[in-house]
Protein backbone atom coordinates (compact mmCIF):
# COMPACT_ATOMS: atom_id res chain seq x y z
CA UNK A 1 0.00 0.00 0.00
CA UNK A 2 3.26 2.43 1.06
CA UNK A 3 4.13 2.06 -2.32
CA UNK A 4 1.38 2.75 -4.84
CA UNK A 5 0.70 5.90 -2.24
CA UNK A 6 4.23 6.98 -2.98
CA UNK A 7 4.05 6.44 -6.86
CA UNK A 8 0.58 8.54 -6.33
CA UNK A 9 2.26 11.30 -4.68
CA UNK A 10 4.91 11.22 -7.21
CA UNK A 11 2.62 11.26 -9.93
CA UNK A 12 0.62 14.31 -8.39
CA UNK A 13 4.15 16.39 -7.17
CA UNK A 14 5.68 16.02 -10.70
CA UNK A 15 2.59 17.23 -12.53
CA UNK A 16 1.68 19.77 -10.26
CA UNK A 17 5.42 20.80 -10.39
CA UNK A 18 4.98 21.62 -14.36
CA UNK A 19 1.42 23.44 -14.37
CA UNK A 20 3.53 25.36 -11.69
CA UNK A 21 6.25 26.10 -13.78
CA UNK A 22 3.91 26.99 -16.82
CA UNK A 23 1.59 29.27 -15.06
CA UNK A 24 3.99 31.18 -12.94
CA UNK A 25 6.35 31.70 -16.08
CA UNK A 26 3.33 33.89 -17.66
CA UNK A 27 3.69 36.17 -14.44
CA UNK A 28 4.59 39.76 -15.72
CA UNK A 29 7.97 40.70 -13.54
CA UNK A 30 5.61 43.45 -12.52
CA UNK A 31 3.53 41.32 -10.60
CA UNK A 32 6.15 39.44 -8.45
CA UNK A 33 6.25 40.27 -5.04
CA UNK A 34 2.46 39.92 -5.28
CA UNK A 35 3.18 36.54 -6.79
CA UNK A 36 5.36 35.78 -3.91
CA UNK A 37 2.57 37.03 -1.34
CA UNK A 38 0.10 35.20 -2.72
CA UNK A 39 1.68 31.68 -3.34
CA UNK A 40 3.09 32.21 0.30
CA UNK A 41 -0.92 32.67 1.41
CA UNK A 42 -2.10 28.99 -0.91
CA UNK A 43 1.24 26.98 0.63
CA UNK A 44 -0.77 27.87 3.88
CA UNK A 45 -3.07 25.59 2.66
CA UNK A 46 -0.67 23.38 5.46
CA UNK A 47 -3.04 24.70 7.97
CA UNK A 48 -5.14 21.54 6.89
CA UNK A 49 -2.62 18.96 8.71
CA UNK A 50 -2.19 21.05 11.28
CA UNK A 51 -6.10 21.19 12.07
CA UNK A 52 -6.18 17.22 12.06
CA UNK A 53 -3.34 17.00 13.86
CA UNK A 54 -4.62 19.24 16.65
CA UNK A 55 -8.26 18.05 16.36
CA UNK A 56 -7.31 14.33 16.62
CA UNK A 57 -5.42 15.49 20.19
CA UNK A 58 -3.80 11.89 19.78
CA UNK A 59 -1.24 13.21 22.30
CA UNK A 60 -0.24 16.46 24.34
CA UNK A 61 2.60 17.06 22.55
CA UNK A 62 0.73 17.03 18.96
CA UNK A 63 -2.02 19.07 20.29
CA UNK A 64 0.29 21.68 21.53
CA UNK A 65 2.35 21.57 18.34
CA UNK A 66 -0.83 21.01 15.78
CA UNK A 67 -2.58 24.32 17.52
CA UNK A 68 0.67 26.58 17.26
CA UNK A 69 0.87 25.43 13.47
CA UNK A 70 -2.89 26.35 12.97
CA UNK A 71 -1.87 29.64 14.59
CA UNK A 72 1.26 30.28 12.25
CA UNK A 73 -0.48 29.10 9.13
CA UNK A 74 -3.64 31.27 9.43
CA UNK A 75 -1.75 34.22 10.30
CA UNK A 76 -0.17 33.70 6.79
CA UNK A 77 -3.10 32.84 5.10
CA UNK A 78 -5.33 36.40 6.55
CA UNK A 79 -2.14 38.26 6.21
CA UNK A 80 -1.44 36.96 2.77
CA UNK A 81 -4.49 37.21 1.03
CA UNK A 82 -4.70 40.90 2.67
CA UNK A 83 -1.82 42.15 1.40
CA UNK A 84 -1.78 40.76 -2.29
CA UNK A 85 -5.87 42.15 -2.38
CA UNK A 86 -4.23 45.69 -1.09
CA UNK A 87 -1.10 45.47 -3.56
CA UNK A 88 -3.19 44.51 -6.79
CA UNK A 89 -5.78 47.03 -5.85
CA UNK A 90 -3.03 49.67 -6.36
CA UNK A 91 -2.00 48.38 -10.63
CA UNK A 92 -3.62 50.96 -12.45
CA UNK A 93 -3.12 51.07 -16.30
CA UNK A 94 -2.99 54.84 -17.51
CA UNK A 95 -6.15 54.08 -19.79
CA UNK A 96 -8.64 53.46 -16.65
CA UNK A 97 -6.82 55.92 -14.53
CA UNK A 98 -7.07 59.32 -16.72
CA UNK A 99 -11.16 60.36 -16.66
CA UNK B 1 -25.88 9.10 1.57
CA UNK B 2 -21.92 9.80 0.16
CA UNK B 3 -19.30 8.97 2.52
CA UNK B 4 -17.98 12.29 4.37
CA UNK B 5 -14.26 11.34 3.43
CA UNK B 6 -15.74 12.01 -0.28
CA UNK B 7 -17.22 15.07 0.48
CA UNK B 8 -13.60 16.28 2.12
CA UNK B 9 -11.76 14.97 -0.91
CA UNK B 10 -14.18 17.45 -3.45
CA UNK B 11 -13.45 20.26 -1.45
CA UNK B 12 -9.74 19.77 -1.89
CA UNK B 13 -10.22 19.04 -5.75
CA UNK B 14 -12.23 22.28 -5.77
CA UNK B 15 -9.65 23.99 -3.86
CA UNK B 16 -6.63 22.47 -6.37
CA UNK B 17 -8.51 23.48 -9.39
CA UNK B 18 -8.77 27.25 -7.40
CA UNK B 19 -5.44 27.36 -6.56
CA UNK B 20 -4.35 26.92 -9.84
CA UNK B 21 -6.80 29.51 -11.79
CA UNK B 22 -5.58 31.70 -9.03
CA UNK B 23 -2.12 31.44 -10.24
CA UNK B 24 -3.37 31.23 -13.64
CA UNK B 25 -5.30 34.64 -13.07
CA UNK B 26 -2.29 36.52 -11.53
CA UNK B 27 -0.46 37.05 -15.34
CA UNK B 28 -2.30 39.89 -15.92
CA UNK B 29 -2.97 43.54 -13.51
CA UNK B 30 -6.61 43.07 -15.48
CA UNK B 31 -7.69 39.57 -14.11
CA UNK B 32 -5.37 39.12 -10.50
CA UNK B 33 -7.51 40.41 -7.97
CA UNK B 34 -9.92 37.45 -9.47
CA UNK B 35 -7.29 35.23 -8.58
CA UNK B 36 -6.93 36.41 -4.85
CA UNK B 37 -10.74 35.82 -4.94
CA UNK B 38 -10.49 32.10 -6.43
CA UNK B 39 -7.40 31.71 -3.74
CA UNK B 40 -9.37 32.80 -0.83
CA UNK B 41 -12.41 30.48 -1.60
CA UNK B 42 -10.47 27.47 -2.00
CA UNK B 43 -8.67 28.15 1.30
CA UNK B 44 -11.89 28.83 2.86
CA UNK B 45 -13.49 25.27 0.83
CA UNK B 46 -10.23 23.32 1.57
CA UNK B 47 -10.78 24.32 5.69
CA UNK B 48 -14.13 23.88 5.88
CA UNK B 49 -14.10 20.16 4.17
CA UNK B 50 -11.13 19.33 6.63
CA UNK B 51 -13.67 20.75 9.77
CA UNK B 52 -15.95 18.21 8.70
CA UNK B 53 -13.26 15.18 9.03
CA UNK B 54 -14.60 13.02 11.92
CA UNK B 55 -11.57 11.91 13.23
CA UNK B 56 -11.93 15.33 15.18
CA UNK B 57 -12.95 14.95 18.25
CA UNK B 58 -11.97 18.46 19.65
CA UNK B 59 -12.69 21.53 18.02
CA UNK B 60 -11.92 24.38 20.96
CA UNK B 61 -7.96 24.39 20.41
CA UNK B 62 -8.62 24.79 16.44
CA UNK B 63 -11.06 27.37 16.89
CA UNK B 64 -8.78 29.03 19.45
CA UNK B 65 -5.95 28.49 16.99
CA UNK B 66 -7.76 30.19 14.06
CA UNK B 67 -8.96 33.19 15.81
CA UNK B 68 -5.46 33.84 16.88
CA UNK B 69 -4.25 33.39 13.83
CA UNK B 70 -6.90 35.68 12.06
CA UNK B 71 -5.53 38.06 14.43
CA UNK B 72 -2.15 38.03 13.91
CA UNK B 73 -2.64 37.99 10.13
CA UNK B 74 -4.47 41.08 9.67
CA UNK B 75 -1.93 43.49 11.24
CA UNK B 76 0.78 41.31 8.66
CA UNK B 77 -1.73 42.19 5.95
CA UNK B 78 -1.83 45.69 6.82
CA UNK B 79 1.96 46.54 6.90
CA UNK B 80 3.47 49.82 4.89
CA UNK B 81 4.34 48.80 1.00
CA UNK B 82 8.03 49.85 1.96
CA UNK B 83 7.63 47.06 4.78
CA UNK B 84 6.57 44.38 2.34
CA UNK B 85 10.34 42.51 1.99
CA UNK B 86 10.53 42.40 5.32
CA UNK B 87 7.07 40.84 5.95
CA UNK B 88 7.23 38.41 3.07
CA UNK B 89 10.43 37.12 4.72
CA UNK B 90 8.52 36.40 8.05
CA UNK B 91 5.44 34.75 6.24
CA UNK B 92 8.08 32.42 4.79
CA UNK B 93 9.02 31.84 8.86
CA UNK B 94 5.71 31.39 9.93
CA UNK B 95 4.49 28.44 7.08
CA UNK B 96 8.58 26.72 7.52
CA UNK B 97 7.09 26.48 11.23
CA UNK B 98 3.86 25.25 10.54
CA UNK B 99 5.30 22.71 8.39
CA UNK B 100 8.43 22.03 10.65
CA UNK B 101 6.03 21.46 14.08
CA UNK B 102 3.47 19.06 12.07
CA UNK B 103 6.31 17.10 11.13
CA UNK B 104 7.78 16.88 14.58
CA UNK B 105 4.44 15.73 16.24
CA UNK B 106 3.86 13.56 12.92
CA UNK B 107 7.12 12.13 13.96
CA UNK B 108 6.76 11.03 17.62
CA UNK B 109 3.53 9.49 17.04
CA UNK B 110 4.84 7.13 14.40
CA UNK B 111 8.19 6.38 16.32
CA UNK B 112 9.37 3.69 15.97
CA UNK B 113 7.23 2.50 12.89
CA UNK B 114 7.67 5.04 10.61
CA UNK B 115 8.45 3.39 6.77
CA UNK B 116 11.38 4.37 5.16
CA UNK B 117 9.84 6.58 2.76
CA UNK B 118 7.91 8.46 5.12
CA UNK B 119 10.52 9.04 7.15
CA UNK B 120 12.90 10.26 4.50
CA UNK B 121 10.36 12.63 3.36
CA UNK B 122 9.85 13.18 7.08
CA UNK B 123 13.58 13.80 7.41
CA UNK B 124 13.60 16.52 4.15
CA UNK B 125 10.54 18.33 5.58
CA UNK B 126 12.22 18.80 8.58
CA UNK B 127 15.61 20.19 7.63
CA UNK B 128 13.97 22.28 5.27
CA UNK B 129 11.32 23.88 7.03
CA UNK B 130 13.82 24.19 9.92
CA UNK B 131 16.25 26.00 7.63
CA UNK B 132 13.39 28.00 6.09
CA UNK B 133 12.27 29.05 9.61
CA UNK B 134 15.11 30.11 11.14
CA UNK B 135 16.87 32.13 7.87
CA UNK B 136 13.55 33.77 7.03
CA UNK B 137 13.52 35.12 10.63
CA UNK B 138 17.21 36.11 10.18
CA UNK B 139 16.28 37.56 6.34
CA UNK B 140 13.37 39.49 8.10
CA UNK B 141 15.47 40.92 10.93
CA UNK B 142 18.41 41.91 8.29
CA UNK B 143 15.83 43.87 6.08
CA UNK B 144 13.81 45.95 9.28
CA UNK B 145 16.93 46.56 10.13
CA UNK B 146 16.87 45.20 13.46
CA UNK B 147 20.06 43.13 12.63
CA UNK B 148 23.40 44.33 10.96
CA UNK B 149 22.78 44.14 7.39
CA UNK B 150 26.43 44.16 6.28
CA UNK B 151 27.35 40.49 5.20
CA UNK B 152 29.33 38.67 8.05
CA UNK B 153 31.81 36.47 7.08
CA UNK B 154 34.34 34.54 8.70
CA UNK B 155 37.60 32.48 7.60
CA UNK B 156 36.30 28.66 6.62
CA UNK B 157 33.04 30.05 6.73
CA UNK B 158 31.52 27.46 4.23
CA UNK B 159 33.24 24.65 5.31
CA UNK B 160 31.85 25.08 8.76
CA UNK B 161 28.08 25.59 6.54
CA UNK B 162 28.10 22.76 4.60
CA UNK B 163 29.81 20.44 7.12
CA UNK B 164 26.45 21.40 9.19
CA UNK B 165 24.26 20.40 6.47
CA UNK B 166 26.27 17.52 5.70
CA UNK B 167 25.91 16.40 9.93
CA UNK B 168 22.18 16.79 9.36
CA UNK B 169 21.86 14.91 6.11
CA UNK B 170 23.92 11.87 8.02
CA UNK B 171 21.47 12.15 11.17
CA UNK B 172 18.57 12.08 8.69
CA UNK B 173 19.71 8.55 6.78
CA UNK B 174 20.42 7.50 10.21
CA UNK B 175 16.94 8.01 11.13
CA UNK B 176 15.53 6.54 8.03
CA UNK B 177 17.32 3.34 9.23
CA UNK B 178 16.20 3.53 12.95
CA UNK B 179 12.93 5.28 12.82
CA UNK B 180 12.69 4.59 16.79
CA UNK B 181 15.57 6.85 17.81
CA UNK B 182 14.73 9.71 19.41
CA UNK B 183 17.52 10.96 20.45
CA UNK B 184 18.74 11.80 17.15
CA UNK B 185 15.66 13.42 16.21
CA UNK B 186 15.78 16.72 18.13
CA UNK B 187 19.59 16.98 16.72
CA UNK B 188 18.57 16.80 13.40
CA UNK B 189 16.02 19.84 13.47
CA UNK B 190 18.42 21.54 15.72
CA UNK B 191 21.04 21.62 13.46
CA UNK B 192 19.05 22.52 10.54
CA UNK B 193 17.62 25.61 12.82
CA UNK B 194 21.17 26.94 13.47
CA UNK B 195 22.26 26.08 9.73
CA UNK B 196 19.62 28.59 8.65
CA UNK B 197 20.78 31.12 11.01
CA UNK B 198 24.62 30.28 9.67
CA UNK B 199 23.49 30.49 6.36
CA UNK B 200 22.20 34.17 6.02
CA UNK B 201 25.05 35.66 8.01
CA UNK B 202 26.89 36.28 5.12
CA UNK B 203 24.36 37.44 3.22
CA UNK B 204 23.92 40.79 2.25
CA UNK B 205 20.76 43.63 1.38
CA UNK B 206 21.57 43.44 -1.91
CA UNK B 207 21.41 39.67 -2.48
CA UNK B 208 18.15 39.63 -0.44
CA UNK B 209 15.94 39.70 -3.49
CA UNK B 210 17.69 35.87 -4.43
CA UNK B 211 17.60 34.84 -1.26
CA UNK B 212 13.66 35.06 -0.40
CA UNK B 213 13.22 33.59 -3.33
CA UNK B 214 14.78 30.27 -2.42
CA UNK B 215 13.79 30.64 0.96
CA UNK B 216 10.23 30.95 -0.90
CA UNK B 217 11.12 27.98 -2.46
CA UNK B 218 12.23 25.52 0.22
CA UNK B 219 8.47 27.27 1.85
CA UNK B 220 6.71 25.62 -0.44
CA UNK B 221 9.25 22.40 -1.16
CA UNK B 222 9.09 21.89 2.42
CA UNK B 223 5.22 21.57 2.46
CA UNK B 224 5.01 19.55 -0.45
CA UNK B 225 7.21 16.66 1.54
CA UNK B 226 4.56 17.71 4.37
CA UNK B 227 2.07 16.32 1.56
CA UNK B 228 4.18 13.01 1.23
CA UNK B 229 4.16 12.62 4.78
CA UNK B 230 0.30 13.37 4.96
CA UNK B 231 -0.19 11.53 1.82
CA UNK B 232 -2.51 14.73 1.12
CA UNK B 233 -2.74 15.55 -2.54
CA UNK B 234 -3.86 18.95 -1.99
CA UNK B 235 -0.91 19.83 0.14
CA UNK B 236 1.71 18.48 -2.33
CA UNK B 237 0.08 20.65 -5.36
CA UNK B 238 0.05 23.45 -3.24
CA UNK B 239 3.58 23.48 -2.16
CA UNK B 240 5.14 22.52 -5.75
CA UNK B 241 3.21 25.47 -7.02
CA UNK B 242 4.57 27.82 -4.39
CA UNK B 243 8.41 25.89 -4.76
CA UNK B 244 7.67 26.48 -8.87
CA UNK B 245 7.31 30.04 -8.13
CA UNK B 246 10.36 30.66 -5.55
CA UNK B 247 12.10 28.19 -8.04
CA UNK B 248 11.56 30.66 -11.06
CA UNK B 249 12.31 33.99 -8.90
CA UNK B 250 15.15 32.32 -7.87
CA UNK B 251 16.63 32.12 -11.35
CA UNK B 252 15.49 35.40 -12.82
CA UNK B 253 17.16 36.78 -9.73
CA UNK B 254 20.58 34.89 -10.35
CA UNK B 255 20.34 35.72 -14.13
CA UNK B 256 19.71 39.17 -13.52
CA UNK B 257 23.07 39.30 -11.09
CA UNK B 258 24.82 37.27 -13.15
CA UNK B 259 25.52 34.86 -10.23
CA UNK B 260 24.55 31.01 -9.74
CA UNK B 261 22.36 30.20 -6.46
CA UNK B 262 25.51 28.68 -5.16
CA UNK B 263 27.15 31.79 -5.47
CA UNK B 264 24.83 33.91 -3.82
CA UNK B 265 24.54 31.31 -0.41
CA UNK B 266 28.43 31.14 -0.22
CA UNK B 267 29.54 33.28 -2.73
CA UNK B 268 30.34 36.26 0.35
CA UNK B 269 30.36 39.11 -1.98
CA UNK B 270 31.40 41.50 0.52
CA UNK B 271 34.97 39.89 0.67
CA UNK B 272 35.98 40.78 -3.54
CA UNK B 273 33.94 44.17 -3.62
CA UNK B 274 36.12 45.60 -0.41
CA UNK B 275 39.03 44.62 -2.57
CA UNK B 276 37.95 46.29 -5.51
CA UNK B 277 36.56 49.33 -3.81
CA UNK B 278 40.67 50.09 -2.86
CA UNK B 279 41.13 51.22 -6.46
CA UNK B 280 39.03 54.17 -6.62
CA UNK B 281 40.63 57.67 -8.37
CA UNK B 282 40.06 60.36 -8.46
CA UNK B 283 38.27 61.56 -11.69
CA UNK B 284 36.07 64.55 -12.79
CA UNK B 285 32.88 64.72 -11.63
CA UNK B 286 29.98 67.32 -12.34
CA UNK B 287 27.17 67.69 -10.35
CA UNK B 288 24.31 70.00 -11.17
CA UNK B 289 21.63 71.91 -8.96
CA UNK B 290 17.80 71.14 -8.84
CA UNK B 291 17.11 74.22 -11.27
CA UNK B 292 19.43 73.11 -13.75
CA UNK B 293 17.99 69.35 -13.62
CA UNK B 294 14.48 71.21 -13.82
CA UNK B 295 15.87 72.67 -16.67
CA UNK B 296 17.31 69.70 -18.80
CA UNK B 297 14.50 67.86 -17.57
CA UNK B 298 11.61 70.01 -18.64
CA UNK B 299 13.60 70.28 -22.40
CA UNK B 300 13.30 66.63 -22.58
CA UNK B 301 10.91 64.77 -25.13
CA UNK B 302 11.91 61.62 -23.47
CA UNK B 303 12.55 61.01 -19.98
CA UNK B 304 13.01 56.90 -18.23
CA UNK B 305 13.42 57.20 -14.20
CA UNK B 306 15.10 54.08 -12.96
CA UNK B 307 14.49 53.68 -9.66
CA UNK B 308 16.22 51.55 -6.90
CA UNK B 309 16.23 50.63 -2.86
CA UNK B 310 17.33 54.22 -2.34
CA UNK B 311 14.23 55.30 -3.45
CA UNK B 312 12.49 52.78 -1.23
CA UNK B 313 14.91 53.76 1.51
CA UNK B 314 13.98 57.98 0.97
CA UNK B 315 10.46 56.86 0.97
CA UNK B 316 10.39 59.15 -2.00
CA UNK B 317 8.11 57.20 -4.49
CA UNK B 318 5.15 60.18 -3.70
CA UNK B 319 7.28 62.40 -4.71
CA UNK B 320 8.81 60.92 -7.62
CA UNK B 321 4.89 60.64 -8.65
CA UNK B 322 4.92 64.54 -8.30
CA UNK B 323 7.94 64.71 -10.81
CA UNK B 324 6.23 62.45 -13.23
CA UNK B 325 2.71 64.48 -13.07
CA UNK B 326 4.61 68.10 -13.63
CA UNK B 327 6.62 66.23 -16.86
CA UNK B 328 3.86 64.63 -18.40
CA UNK B 329 1.51 67.41 -18.22
CA UNK B 330 4.12 69.53 -19.96
CA UNK B 331 4.16 66.94 -22.74
CA UNK B 332 7.13 65.08 -21.36
CA UNK B 333 6.85 61.07 -22.27
CA UNK B 334 8.18 59.31 -18.97
CA UNK B 335 8.83 55.80 -18.47
CA UNK B 336 10.07 53.98 -15.75
CA UNK B 337 12.79 51.38 -16.08
CA UNK B 338 13.11 48.52 -13.54
CA UNK B 339 15.42 46.14 -12.92
CA UNK B 340 14.71 42.64 -11.82
CA UNK B 341 16.91 43.03 -8.84
CA UNK B 342 16.22 46.44 -7.89
CA UNK B 343 15.15 46.41 -4.30
CA UNK B 344 15.09 44.04 -1.80
CA UNK B 345 12.75 41.18 -3.28
CA UNK B 346 11.21 40.70 -7.08
CA UNK B 347 8.61 43.15 -8.47
CA UNK B 348 10.01 45.71 -4.97
CA UNK B 349 10.13 48.91 -7.28
CA UNK B 350 6.58 48.14 -9.14
CA UNK B 351 4.58 48.10 -5.92
CA UNK B 352 5.88 51.09 -4.34
CA UNK B 353 5.52 53.16 -7.80
CA UNK B 354 1.93 51.61 -7.86
CA UNK B 355 1.44 52.38 -4.99
CA UNK B 356 2.09 56.02 -5.51
CA UNK B 357 -0.28 55.75 -8.57
CA UNK B 358 1.98 55.73 -11.34
CA UNK B 359 0.12 53.83 -13.98
CA UNK B 360 1.77 50.22 -14.65
CA UNK B 361 1.94 50.40 -18.27
CA UNK B 362 4.80 52.64 -17.43
CA UNK B 363 6.54 50.40 -15.46
CA UNK B 364 9.18 48.37 -18.03
CA UNK B 365 11.54 45.64 -17.25
CA UNK B 366 14.83 45.55 -18.78
CA UNK B 367 14.40 44.27 -21.35
CA UNK B 368 12.05 46.26 -22.49
CA UNK B 369 13.88 49.62 -21.43
CA UNK B 370 16.96 49.09 -22.67
CA UNK B 371 15.63 48.88 -26.19
CA UNK B 372 14.27 52.48 -26.01
CA UNK B 373 17.41 54.47 -23.89
CA UNK B 374 19.46 54.86 -26.60
CA UNK B 375 16.30 57.22 -27.72
CA UNK B 376 15.94 58.62 -24.44
CA UNK B 377 16.95 62.51 -23.76
CA UNK B 378 17.20 62.37 -19.93
CA UNK B 379 18.11 59.23 -17.85
CA UNK B 380 17.10 59.67 -14.14
CA UNK B 381 18.18 57.94 -11.56
CA UNK B 382 17.17 57.81 -8.16
CA UNK B 383 18.45 55.75 -5.40
CA UNK B 384 20.35 52.76 -8.00
CA UNK B 385 23.49 51.84 -8.74
CA UNK B 386 24.62 48.65 -9.14
CA UNK B 387 22.38 47.99 -11.72
CA UNK B 388 23.17 51.03 -13.77
CA UNK B 389 27.23 50.47 -13.63
CA UNK B 390 27.79 50.00 -17.24
CA UNK B 391 31.83 48.55 -15.37
CA UNK B 392 29.50 45.15 -15.48
CA UNK B 393 29.84 45.30 -19.54
CA UNK B 394 32.91 46.43 -20.19
CA UNK B 395 35.15 45.57 -16.70
CA UNK B 396 36.20 42.21 -17.16
CA UNK B 397 37.99 42.68 -13.46
CA UNK B 398 34.56 44.10 -11.70
CA UNK B 399 33.00 41.68 -9.14
CA UNK B 400 29.92 42.48 -11.06
CA UNK B 401 31.30 41.85 -14.23
CA UNK B 402 28.58 40.11 -16.90
CA UNK B 403 25.52 41.28 -15.02
CA UNK B 404 23.08 42.17 -17.09
CA UNK B 405 22.06 46.23 -16.48
CA UNK B 406 20.44 49.15 -17.52
CA UNK B 407 21.71 51.17 -20.62
CA UNK B 408 21.66 54.64 -18.98
CA UNK B 409 25.01 55.48 -20.15
CA UNK B 410 23.28 55.32 -23.70
CA UNK B 411 20.84 58.04 -22.76
CA UNK B 412 21.38 61.44 -24.06
CA UNK B 413 22.07 63.20 -20.54
CA UNK B 414 22.36 60.99 -17.44
CA UNK B 415 21.52 61.90 -13.40
CA UNK B 416 22.32 60.34 -10.76
CA UNK B 417 20.73 61.45 -7.54
CA UNK B 418 22.96 60.57 -4.86
CA UNK B 419 23.76 61.42 -1.29
CA UNK B 420 27.59 61.61 -1.89
CA UNK B 421 30.25 59.95 -4.03
CA UNK B 422 30.77 57.12 -1.90
CA UNK B 423 30.04 54.20 -3.09
CA UNK B 424 26.92 52.46 -2.67
CA UNK B 425 26.25 49.75 -0.35
CA UNK B 426 27.89 47.06 -2.37
CA UNK B 427 30.86 48.57 -2.11
CA UNK B 428 31.52 48.81 -6.39
CA UNK B 429 33.09 51.91 -7.85
CA UNK B 430 30.89 53.37 -10.59
CA UNK B 431 31.84 54.18 -13.82
CA UNK B 432 29.08 55.79 -14.84
CA UNK B 433 29.70 58.89 -12.80
CA UNK B 434 32.51 60.37 -14.35
CA UNK B 435 31.30 60.20 -18.27
CA UNK B 436 30.50 63.00 -19.76
CA UNK B 437 27.14 62.90 -20.07
CA UNK B 438 25.91 62.45 -16.47
CA UNK B 439 25.48 64.69 -13.85
CA UNK B 440 24.85 64.05 -10.31
CA UNK B 441 22.41 65.69 -8.45
CA UNK B 442 23.90 65.31 -5.12
CA UNK B 443 21.25 65.32 -1.87
CA UNK B 444 18.52 63.10 -0.14
CA UNK B 445 16.35 61.56 -3.16
CA UNK B 446 12.83 62.81 -1.50
CA UNK B 447 14.20 66.27 -1.53
CA UNK B 448 15.74 66.67 -4.41
CA UNK B 449 12.84 65.76 -6.33
CA UNK B 450 10.93 67.99 -4.38
CA UNK B 451 13.15 70.49 -5.06
CA UNK B 452 12.67 69.99 -8.83
CA UNK B 453 8.99 69.21 -9.17
CA UNK B 454 8.58 72.63 -7.14
CA UNK B 455 11.21 74.03 -9.69
CA UNK B 456 8.82 72.53 -12.72
CA UNK B 457 5.06 73.49 -11.10
CA UNK B 458 5.96 76.97 -9.46
CA UNK B 459 8.22 80.02 -11.34
CA UNK B 460 5.27 80.78 -13.51
CA UNK B 461 4.80 78.25 -15.52
CA UNK B 462 8.09 77.69 -16.48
Amino acid sequence: MVTVDLFNSLYVFILAAFIGFEVIRKVSPLLHTPLMSLTNALDAIAVVGAIILAGERKTTLSLILGTIAIVAATSNIVGGFIITDRMLKMFKSSRTQKP
Amino acid sequence: MIPQSHVIEVTYIIAVVLFILSLKWLSSPATARRGVWAGEVGMLLAIIGTLLYNGIVDYKWIAIALVLGAIIGVPLGNVQMTAVPQRTALSHAFGALCVTLVGTAEFYLRTPHVPTFVMSVLSLEVILGGLTFTGSLMAAGKLQEVLPQRPITYKGQNFVNLGMLAIAVVIAVMLVRDPGNTTLYPIMVGISLIFGIMMIIPIGGADMPTVISLLNSYAGLSAAAMGFVLNSKLLIVAGSLDGASGFILSVNMSKAMNRSFTNVLFGAFGQVQTAAAGAVEQRNVRSATPEEAAAILSAANKVVIVPGYGMAVAQAQHKVRELYDALTKRGVDVKFGIHPVAGRMPGHMNVLLAEADIPYDKLLDMDEINGELPQTDVALIIGANDVTNPAARTDASSPIYGMPILDVDKARTVMVIKRSMSPGFAGIDNPLYYLDNNLMLFGDAKQFVNSIVRELTGGGGH
